[in-house]
């Protein structure tokens, strides 16, 4: 099996800094007494490379820690599988922890999914899984089609598959799972035409890529994540994913070497739908987003665009970030250079594909590039742990990794043609939904940059505010805007009331109660349209109160009075649902302190219990603010 | 490649894999004799001995194993 040694098992994280003395490492680790250090230890051992041995054993000192520490979610996992899944429950709680998320796991034994599912006694439904993965194979689906099988009798067999499979993700939803996720089919099938396995309607290959191809789709319009292991098998050879001789001894789908990759894989996909991927792409500039060095070699000198290998390569990565940002990823830069050479030569070399225009942040200059990662961060007002930090330079990536470990820097190979592969490779950027709001986002951070430029040319706040010429508009939570605010409510981390993360169908079934408020608020201004940056989800509690659940912004808009707008509305929308107050929790996290003072702020009172704040409506006076309403109104 | 250096590395994998220190295998130990080492650890550790060396047993060795000194002449056998 050509490959299969390659990297020790290694496949799939190759783009993790390799540990140094992992022995050591865990053992000191395993030393530290207070848990959320010890935590915070093996997670740092979790982010960095490691084979399925290694992660047996980080896993088994992550069992000896009990709890959550700073930072750390918890999250209950049910694992529904046609295999053996003892060698990839560690793997998955391993690479959770790397990305903040505590994984409680319960696996249905092998081939048990069903059962589990539908006895409401199973383990299953007393683990309450808030996420359900489906990991099975085609055979137990399509296995019963004959070859012989004409186009009718096929399509007829994947629409029951597809339909059983969407009776399971069904089932998962009503055991409490906001989460469903399956994981597409893996062709595990001999040649048995050649060519002509694609095209037979009856051939089992193809009715596998055709159940991928149905379920993906349908997969999209019940908002169930899909883990592509096809996909990856396809990339990384199918003997990479799958040893025959472990699946005949112990029904392993999923080969022991290949544990730590899908591990990832699971972890990207929980992160993503938890908020936890990364935002922001920083590039370095020498070497990386070019070849050669600017203020030696010239803009004539370096190597970029179309005509040789090495400029193509250097192109191709800025293709890939380009492409990104068409998806929402923002893009800054942080390179040591002059300022004014460099950014010349965005402006002005033929091949250039990003020009300034394209980046949010650039931190051109001779300060290091820890302290530079800092203050994109601080100008974007995300997160350090938001950021993938991109550079040719192993010392400067060294230093980062020691100065910043929350932020994530991919190793990157020596060949700049391999680039694009390695930082593909890490998945920062998965997403658990993709929405028109996602793709205008890295345009609007840009566009934050000449907002930036108009306040510092104001004179005071309330210039600033009123030259802005900023709109709100805004509606109720129904079908259409639900994803976009599902989305809101669980990847928000800063300016997040309660944290409380819903699922779509949850989102649905509040709206639709009786006498609740359910509000999005989308904001333009002169520099344009930031898209829907705010959701408010109010159900009815006591008598003639609302239950502000759930309220999220965006960190885009904080300082812009949105929040004061925001409450006139919903102040006016309770009024006519009939409430004479409002009542919110205000439930701390370590990142919502940006809005600690928020509810006291805008005139709400305490509540009998901590943390609690009533606003009554009887005497609420709208609060001014230089927000227009849209003309059109609500729709 | 000696038989004792083999023997160190299984009775090295098989420590990080239990996660007990204490382990000492010898060309005579059976798996019934150490704790924990139940068939699915049976199979992660051949899986780990096959990545270390580079081999691929055959499923009817792995399913054949009486002793660790058995083990030890298949790696032999495929090293040569």
């Amino acid at each position: 099996m050509p490959g299969r040694r390659r990297g020790r098992g290694r496949i799939g994280i190759v783009t993790l800094a390799s540990p140094q003395d992992f022995r050591a490492r865990l053992a000191a680790a395993n030393g530290v007494e207070a848990v959320p250090e010890r935590l915070a230890a093996l997670a740092d051992l979790a982010r960095e490379r490691r084979a399925f041995l290694e992660t047996i054993q980080l896993d088994a000192a992550l069992a000896r820690t009990p709890g959550a520490g700073e930072g750390v979610e918890t999250l209950r996992l049910a694992l529904l599988s046609a295999g053996t899944t003892d060698h990839l429950l560690p793997a998955i709680r391993v690479a959770g922890l790397g990305r903040g998320l505590r994984l409680e796991t319960w696996a249905a034994g092998y081939g048990q999914y069903r059962q589990a599912l539908m006895d409401p006694a199973s383990g299953l439904h007393a683990h309450a899984p808030e996420a359900v993965l489906f990991a099975l194979v085609a055979r137990d689906f399509l296995g019963a089609v004959p070859v012989t099988a004409g186009a009718e009798e096929a399509e007829a067999a994947l629409e029951a598959a597809v339909a059983d499979l969407r009776g399971l993700w069904a089932r998962a939803r009503a055991a409490g799972a906001g989460l469903v996720i399956q994981q597409s089919f893996l062709d595990l099938e001999p040649e048995l035409f050649g060519g002509l396995d694609a095209v037979v309607p009856g051939a089992p290959a193809r009715l596998v890529a055709a159940l991928n191809a149905r379920l993906a789709a349908a997969a999209g319009a019940e908002g169930v994540l899909w883990l592509d292991v096809a996909r990856a098998a396809a990339r990384d050879g199918l003997d990479a994913w799958h040893d025959p001789l472990r699946w005949l001894q112990a029904k392993m789908a999923i080969r022991m070497e290949a544990g730590p990759a899908y591990g990832e894989m699971v972890a990207r996909l929980l992160a993503a739908a938890r908020g936890r991927s990364r935002k922001c792409l920083v590039l370095d500039l020498d070497n990386t987003l070019w070849g050669g060095v600017i203020g030696d070699d010239g803009l004539a000198g370096i190597v970029l665009g179309e005509g040789s290998g090495p400029g193509e390569a250097h192109l191709a990565l800025q293709r890939y970030a380009r492409a990104l940002k068409a998806r929402g990823i923002i893009l800054a830069i942080a390179s040591k250079n002059e300022a004014s050479v460099a950014e010349a030569a965005l402006r002005e070399h033929p091949e250039m594909l990003l020009r300034p225009g394209d980046f949010a942040a650039m931190a051109i200059n001779w300060t290091d590039k820890a302290a530079n990662l800092r203050a994109i961060a601080e100008s974007l007002n995300i997160g350090l742990d938001a950021l993938v930090f991109v550079d040719d330079n192993p010392v400067e990536r060294a230093q980062v990794r020691e100065a910043l470990p929350m932020v994530a820097v991919p190793e990157l190979p020596a060949d700049p043609a391999l680039y694009v592969r390695a930082i593909a490779a890490g998945g920062y950027f998965e997403a658990a939904s993709f929405t028109a709001d996602d793709a205008a986002r890295a345009g609007q951070y840009a566009a934050n940059r000449e907002r930036a430029d108009l306040a510092a040319a104001a004179g005071d706040m309330e210039d600033f505010l009123g030259a802005l010429a900023m709109e709100v508009d805004f509606g109720p939570v129904d079908a259409l805007a639900r994803p976009r605010a599902t989305q809101l409510i669980n990847k928000t981390n800063q300016f997040n009331t309660t944290t409380i993360r819903r699922s779509e169908a949850e989102v649905a079934e509040m709206a639709a109660r009786p006498g609740a408020v359910t509000l999005w608020f989308r904001l333009a201004d002169r520099f344009g349209d930031n898209g829907i940056v705010s959701v408010m989800l109010m159900v009815p509690g006591a008598a003639g109160e609302l239950e502000l659940v759930n309220w999220v912004m965006s960190c885009r808009v904080f300082g812009r009075q949105l929040e004061d707008e925001a409450l006139n509305i919903a102040v006016e929308a309770a009024r006519a649902a009939g409430a004479g107050a409002i009542r919110a929790d205000f439930v701390p996290t370590e990142k919502n302190g940006v809005i600690r003072d928020l509810f006291p702020k805008l005139g709400f009172v305490p509540g009998a219990e901590p943390q609690e704040w009533v606003l009554d409506l009887a005497d609420y006076a709208a609060r001014p603010t230089r927000i227009a309403r849209k003309e059109t109104g609500p729709r | 490649m000696t038989d004792a250096e083999i023997l160190e590395t299984l009775t090295r994998i098989l420590r990080d894999l239990l996660g007990e220190p204490g382990i000492v295998l010898t060309p005579a130990t059976t798996r019934p004799e150490v704790p924990r080492w139940d068939s699915f650890s049976y199979v992660t550790f051949i899986v780990a001995v096959e990545v270390e060396y580079g081999i691929k047993f055959h499923l009817t060795d792995v399913e054949s194993f009486e002793t660790v000194g058995e083990i030890v002449a298949k790696i032999k056998e495929l090293k040569a």
